[in-house]
């Protein structure tokens, strides 16, 4: 070959079967996973910013005792809404996007297995989305029964409600297809020398997670079915003068609703093994206690739920199993804290924003934990039920644990997905605004949930306006923090440093077993045609 | 040089053990001695104020539970920080070169779970106090609605005495045209009265969807379901107001049906009976049979319950 001719035959060679669809075709008809992967991380960040405002207006409102900002029945429904769009707009749909992006990338896979159902599972989340969010403008307004919709409050809402039913059904569909995509991908299409046991935890993570999904979503579907049925043919599952039962359906509710908190965690414990190696360039510590820990945790997760509901008055025996069975999940959860921290201990660490984000999970993570072995001490979780306590223990795990590991997720591996380093100032800055506005928003609100304010309350007594000031104050420092966030990912996908396949060095951490790392970046958009032949190391 | 630093380091030492002892102090105090600081329209970085034997069991469990997770929390960030502290790249460090260990595992699979078994027998009778509502001196039904409480005293003394209990706060202070008072929100019309040092069993239910009846100061939290009766019951040993607030979401007017209850001395409690009997002379035959009925419905409704 001359030198003339050599960047032509590359040129062909790297994109000889690169026939993708251009301008909103690419989109549309999208099969290929990395597209879908970015469609979903793009849907999941607009959601997070939509139900971001709505949080704002609900800690508007709060600011000061009184009514200013919003009528009550308003309030409600930006709770309702603002839990809803978070739940099943934002933190699911992100991790379905990094399981998009990444899983194939780390196992050798040439795309999901189903690329036309990976297709429409994205495909289907736009139409719920618009229904959720149409539902503000219909007669009534949106849903205002609390994202558990418990019955019979939901029975009387109005047509919001079925429009989120609806909304509820189709996100229900699109997860169990996706989990069934992950699932049949992680059995199906792994790198030859790939054996379970070899995989990367965010892989195995996603794997159980997509048993989780596909074990639930079908409940929830079936509780909010019934809730239709109740609304509008007559029928009485929660209506006790028609011989059925509220607290029924807050049994079936967490029934599904439990196994949905280990959805949105565990996959964020998956990208935080795999940053914190890359980071303290030493192993994963105990990489099969943290895939029996997953597990596990995924077993409890089953058994646990009726700790949502001490106050609804179960019997002795009842609140005795429950607070046992709630403890032991401490234990599982510690196994994987511990082995974090054994991983770093005499590690070689550097900060970069990944890591931070990392470090920052794994404090404040905890803390969420702490709080949680607080309320699984059912005499405990009375008394704070339903309070400000419980609002901030599932903040601390879900903004600062899902959301921060799914920051993490995104500093990691931006480089490999544009191809170009992110800004790091701007990625520490996004960092340490967050988690300050963070601990200011949600730290308060422990106290507030002590001195007894309820929660979901339009307005509250006086002794409780110094907190909720403070914690107002935060939240707005906490909203305008993620367009930095946005700034940083805009800047970073329209240019900057160039980097290589590995630009974090993290064959040094990982043993060589990261196989996104040994593609160029940014990824092509065919990856492993041909199943990579390496070798991988006894975790 | 040596001597400033030792002197120095000595005053850091006095000062932060002088510190410590302040906030312990101060701890200490807010769980013993709390009545000097905070009521329940005060309470702010607490539980509020026990008023029962069972809150104050609450609030030392709580203060129990506080102090473990804090020393698991020192200790284990205390390794992380002095990990991150020591281990950097930019210290020179080389990575050590070691990934798993069963013993270690074991270990710390163990040491968690004897805490939680730990844990778990303390707060076993807890529990069981909790739910024992058997030889109540008093028994009170309670009805949620939207959106306000309904009482019905339905056994002891005071039997056949009903009310409704709503909020009073005038809108004005509401929509911030009139200055809000001190009792903002929690100040209602009638407020559910109860003698003191007498259990006191509240029989729970709802009209139209789920509410939650809650005294913090007395430890009672127990959801009010529309169409079944729950039960749960106090044991109030200091006299005054005690207040509470719906803490199940019912709809708009959720924040505002506020409980209010007023524990007073036997005397003051016959008073009240006789004065409210007078008022309530009007009750019928009709009306006592349909509490008898409750009544029975309501006090087999505990054994009857073996689902959850």
């Amino acid at each position: 070959m001359s030198a003339v001719l050599d960047p032509h035959g590359h040129a062909t060679d790297d994109h000889a079967h690169d026939h993708r669809p251009q301008g909103w075709r690419r989109w549309l008809f999208a099969t290929n996973h990395k597209d879908i992967g970015t469609m979903y991380l793009w849907f999941s960040f607009s959601m997070l910013l939509l139900g971001g405002v709505l949080a704002l207006g609900i800690r508007a409102e709060l600011f000061q005792p009184g009514l200013q900002v919003v009528q009550p029945e308003l309030f409600n429904q930006l709770t309702t809404m603002h839990g809803l769009i978070m739940v099943f707009g934002a933190i699911m749909p992100a991790f379905v996007g990094f399981a998009n992006w990444m899983i194939p990338l780390q196992i050798g896979a040439p795309d999901m297995a189903f690329a036309r159902m990976n297709n429409l599972s994205f495909w289907l989340v736009i139409p719920a989305a618009l229904l959720l969010m149409a539902s503000f403008f219909v007669p009534g307004g949106a849903t205002a029964a609390g994202w558990t919709l418990y019955a019979p409050l939901s029975i009387q809402m109005g047509l919001g409600m079925d429009l989120a039913i609806f909304a509820i059904h189709i996100l229900g569909a699109s997860s169990i297809m996706g989990s069934i995509n992950i699932v049949t991908t992680i059995l199906n299409m792994r790198a030859p020398k790939m054996t379970l046991m070899k995989m990367p935890l965010f892989v195995w993570t996603w794997l159980i997670t997509a048993y989780l999904l596909i074990a639930v979503m079908p409940v929830l579907a079936g509780a909010i079915t019934m809730v239709l049925t109740d609304r509008h043919f007559g029928t009485s599952f929660f209506n006790a003068a028609g011989g059925g039962d509220p607290v029924m359906y807050q049994h079936i509710f967490w029934f599904f609703g439990h196994p949905e908190v280990y959805i949105m965690i565990l996959p964020a414990f998956g990208i935080i093994s795999e940053i914190i190696p890359t980071f303290t360039r030493k192993r994963l510590f105990g990489y099969s206690s943290m895939v029996y820990a997953t597990a596990s945790i995924a077993v409890l997760s089953f058994v646990v739920w009726a700790h949502h509901m001490f106050t609804t008055g179960m019997p002795l025996t009842g609140q005795l199993f429950y607070m046992y069975a709630t403890m032991l999940i401490a234990v599982p959860t510690g196994v994987k804290i511990f082995n974090w921290l054994a991983t770093m201990w005499r590690g070689s660490m550097t900060f970069e924003t990944p890591m931070l984000f990392s470090i920052g999970f794994i404090v404040v993570f905890t803390i969420g934990g702490l709080t949680g072995i607080i309320l699984s001490v059912a005499p405990l979780d009375i008394q704070l039920h339903d309070t400000y306590y419980v609002v901030a223990h599932f903040h601390y795990v879900l903004v600062a644990g899902s959301l921060f590991a799914l920051f993490a997720g995104v500093y990691y591996w931006l480089p490999k997905w544009t191809g170009n380093m992110y800004s790091e100032f701007l990625g520490k800055t996004h960092f340490w605004l967050s988690m300050i506005f963070f601990n200011i928003t949600f730290f308060p609100m422990h106290f507030l949930g002590l001195a007894g304010m309820p929660r979901r309350y339009a307005d509250y007594p006086m002794q409780f306006a110094d907190f909720n000031m403070v914690a107002s104050i935060g939240a707005f420092g906490f909203g305008f923090a993620q367009l930095v966030f946005l700034y940083c990912v805009i800047k970073c996908i329209n240019g900057g440093e160039k980097v290589g396949p590995d630009p974090w060095n993290a064959k040094e951490g990982n043993d060589g077993v990261s196989l996104e790392w040994t593609i160029p970046s940014p990824a092509p958009f065919h990856t492993f045609e041909t199943p990579p032949a390496n070798e991988f190391p006894d975790r | 040089m040596k001597t400033v630093f030792s002197s120095l380091f000595f005053k850091i030492l006095k000062n932060s053990f002088e510190f410590f002892s302040k906030v312990f102090g101060v701890l200490v105090s807010s769980v013993y001695f709390a009545s000097a600081f905070s009521n329940d329209l005060t309470t702010k970085y607490n539980l509020r104020e026990p008023a029962s034997l069972m809150a104050e069991d609450l609030h030392v469990a709580h203060w129990v539970l506080m102090g473990i997770c804090l020393v698991i929390f020192v200790i284990v960030f205390g390794f992380m920080f002095y990990s991150i502290y020591a281990h950097r790249k930019s210290k020179g460090v080389k990575p050590a070169d070691f990934h798993e260990s069963t013993t270690i595992e074991i270990a710390w699979t163990a040491i968690p779970l004897l805490i939680v078994i730990g844990i778990g027998v303390y707060a076993t009778p807890l529990v069981m106090a909790q739910k024992d509502t058997t030889n109540a001196d008093i028994t009170i039904k309670v009805t949620g609605y939207q959106w306000k409480w309904g009482y019905e005293y339905l056994r002891g003394e005071g039997e056949g005495i009903k009310f409704y209990q709503t909020l009073v706060t005038p809108y004005e202070q509401r929509i911030n045209t009139a200055p809000k008072t001190k009792d903002y929100l929690i100040q209602v019309d009638n407020a559910l009265v109860v003698p003191v040092d007498k259990k006191i069993r509240m029989v729970i239910t709802a009209n139209d969807v789920i509410h939650a009846w809650s005294i913090p100061a007395m430890g009672v939290k127990q959801d009010a379901i529309p169409g079944f009766v729950r039960d749960s019951w106090f044991k109030a040993n200091k006299m005054g107001t005690f207040t509470g607030q719906c803490s199940e979401l019912c709809g708009k007017d959720h924040a505002f049906m506020p409980i209010s209850l007023k524990v007073v001395s036997a005397e003051e409690y016959s008073d009240w009976v006789a004065d409210q009997t007078q008022t309530n002379s009007t009750s019928n035959l009709q009306e006592n049979n349909l509490i008898n009925e409750v009544v029975s419905i309501a006090s087999t409704s505990h054994e009857q319950e073996g689902g959850l």
